[in-house]
């Protein structure tokens, strides 16, 4: 498996990373050498294995459903660049 | 079923069309702290005052998951017959919106907590069909962005962010316009009965999106057939229809746009649009090429959800009775009509008054007033069975008086009204204003027998023309302001002029 630039690209706009239109060629050979490294992978036999997602075998924490938290608006608030009435304010962002 | 069975076929200028539908319906789910903090989930606080620091995303808050919110999916996976997954566990679901404070949502992609299942629905007309059920899966829900508050900006309220949905998503098994607003009503119905969504449409509760596709004749059949999704269309989603108005509107203009693209050589293209209320027209939402693009990977934030055995069967026992059951139950040990017993069921609100009403009483005569009477007057206000002035316990006793023969029908109707415009106990009020049916046959033999002295020629035509009789009874019912008990009257009448 290999990206090209221009997936690379893509992926960085996706995650909201400026584009590193210099750097782009060097990025996608480097991530191309993760790729090619993490595919030795596919050399063992995984027929009828299920997917494993995670190696911790504790159960799932849960808690009870009851109100415990919230009612912190000023610190929710505290790190917004700009804030009005209680809400968060945010550039026009209507479709 | 064909299309030719639902009847719902686009005709266009080269030919006929039928349409399908799936919808993914987004039912908040009914808990006190919200999905994976616990931070409140009620309706119309202050802007941003439910928000914990975890449903605001601040760096290094873990997300730790509501046992009531897990058991409230399976709950309703019981109720839509369901196959309920003893192993599913959690997504990330990444796009950047400002009211989704994290840049993902948590959702689950490819292991839902419910599985496949199938719920029956009624039609207008009293038929019934059955949707399939896809899946049903565990998401937050985003935060609310406020567009009109200010001309240049948009203000954004996270009081909704991370609390608990269940995304319900059908099979293709829907036809017609009616089909779909009876799909949700029935899904709502369901949810409402077990407790685990408000429904409330108007406050977002229940939110659904309709995926639209049109094919020629003939195309649904053979997609039944085959499971081969090339027999349909290429279908639209119309996101969040909030009304079962819309919904059944957006289908129509949605599938009708289609139909005209393709004949007049286009071709639909697979994107999601809005309906706008105001206009009835479905326009496309975002062009962006990347929009779909969720880079779904397992959260690494959430271990598998594994639910165990017994957590199931617990809660398999103690669900309550749900409506298709309660309809059964109504028509075999009540003897009501399935007409009568499904428009009592359709709605939990509805069926607990009827219940409470019912305690013991006449269970026809019970469902008559309260189908008939009480829901006739209520539409007639505008008012929810919740809003009633009369409750269930008066509605009852002036059942208990109308079996009891106290009072005649006719009696019965002015007292309903003297309740719902007074108030008052039933009884009382009978009592108080002297309404009790008169069943003493002497004294509505002394009225007969003075009409028929005042009257001997009409008297006499009775005997050939028996039918003229309903003219004495309306006399007697005029004379004793209505209160005589009609069968005596009527008795009393065929004696005396008859034999």
């Amino acid at each position: 498996m290999s990206v090209t630039t221009d997936e690379v690209r893509r992926i960085a706009k996706l995650a909201r990373i400026a584009e590193p239109t210099a750097r782009l060629e060097a990025l996608t050979q480097e991530l191309n050498g993760i790729l090619d490294w993490v595919e030795q992978l596919g050399e063992v036999d995984v027929e009828g294995v299920e997917p494993m997602t995670t190696p911790v075998v504790t159960p799932l924490p849960m808690r009870e459903d009851a109100i415990t938290d919230g009612n912190v608006r000023d610190k929710v608030l505290k790190n917004a660049p700009n804030a009005d009435a209680g809400f968060f304010v945010v550039p026009k962002s209507v479709e | 079923m064909t299309a030719t069975d639902t009847g719902y076929i686009i005709h266009g200028m080269k030919g006929d069309w039928e349409v399908v539908m799936g919808l993914e319906v987004h039912a908040q789910v009914q808990s006190q702290a919200k999905l994976f903090s616990g931070a409140a989930t009620a309706f119309g606080a202050d802007p941003n005052t439910q928000v914990s620091l975890v449903d605001a995303a601040m760096p290094g808050m873990l997300p730790v998951i509501n046992k009531e919110c897990v058991a409230q999916a399976v709950r309703t996976g019981l109720g839509l017959n369901a196959q309920i997954n003893p192993h599913s566990r959690f997504d990330r679901k990444n796009y950047f919106y400002p009211d989704l404070p994290q840049g993902y949502q948590i959702s689950q992609f490819s292991d839902p907590i419910v599985g496949e299942g199938e719920i029956e629905c009624e039609r207008e007309d009293g038929s019934r069909f059955v949707v399939g059920i896809e899946r049903l899966h565990l998401e937050q829900d985003a935060g609310k962005s406020i567009h009109d508050l200010d001309p240049n900006a948009t203000y954004v309220d996270l009081n909704r962010s991370g609390v608990a949905l269940m995304e319900i998503v059908s099979k293709p098994h829907i036809r017609t316009p009616d089909e779909a607003s009876a799909y949700v009503a029935k899904l709502r119905a369901i949810l409402r009965y077990l407790g685990t969504c408000g429904g409330d449409m108007e406050k977002g509760q229940l939110r659904a999106d309709v995926n639209v596709s049109v094919c020629p004749v003939g195309g649904y059949a053979k997609f039944r057939e085959t499971g081969d999704f090339k027999h349909l269309g290429t279908r639209c989603e119309i996101k969040n229809v909030n009304s079962l108005r819309f919904i059944r509107q957006a289908i129509e203009y949605e599938a009708n746009r289609q139909v005209e693209i393709i004949e007049e050589g286009g071709k639909i293209d697979q994107e999601t649009r809005l309906f706008d209320a105001g206009t009835g027209v479905t326009r496309s939402m975002r062009s962006k090429e990347d929009a779909h693009d969720y880079r779904y990977f397992p959260d690494p934030d959430l271990l598998p959800l594994i639910l165990e055995e017994d957590f199931i069967a617990a809660i398999k026992a103690s669900l309550p009775e749900l409506p298709d059951e309660k309809r059964k139950r109504f028509v075999e040990e009540l003897g009501l009509t399935d007409y009568d017993a499904s428009v009592l069921v359709s709605d939990k609100d509805r069926a607990d008054y009827f219940e409470a009403v019912l305690e013991g009483r006449d269970a026809k005569l019970a469902a008559n007033w309260v189908n008939n009477e009480l829901f006739g007057r209520l539409n007639k206000e505008g008012l929810s069975i919740t809003q009633s002035p009369i409750n269930p316990q008066q509605l009852g006793k002036i059942v208990e008086l109308i079996s009891k023969e106290v009072i005649s029908g006719k009696i019965a109707k002015d007292l309903f009204e003297i309740v719902w415009e007074e108030g008052g106990d039933p009884e009382a009020i009978v009592e108080d204003r002297g309404m009790k049916q008169v069943t003493d046959t002497g004294a509505i033999e002394a009225v007969v027998d003075q009409l028929i002295a005042d009257n001997p020629d009409q008297a006499a035509k009775v005997k050939d023309k028996p039918k003229t009789m309903g003219w004495f009874v309306g006399q007697v019912m005029k004379a004793m302001q209505g209160k005589a008990n009609p069968q005596a009257v009527n008795d009393i009448l065929t004696k005396k002029l008859l034999d």
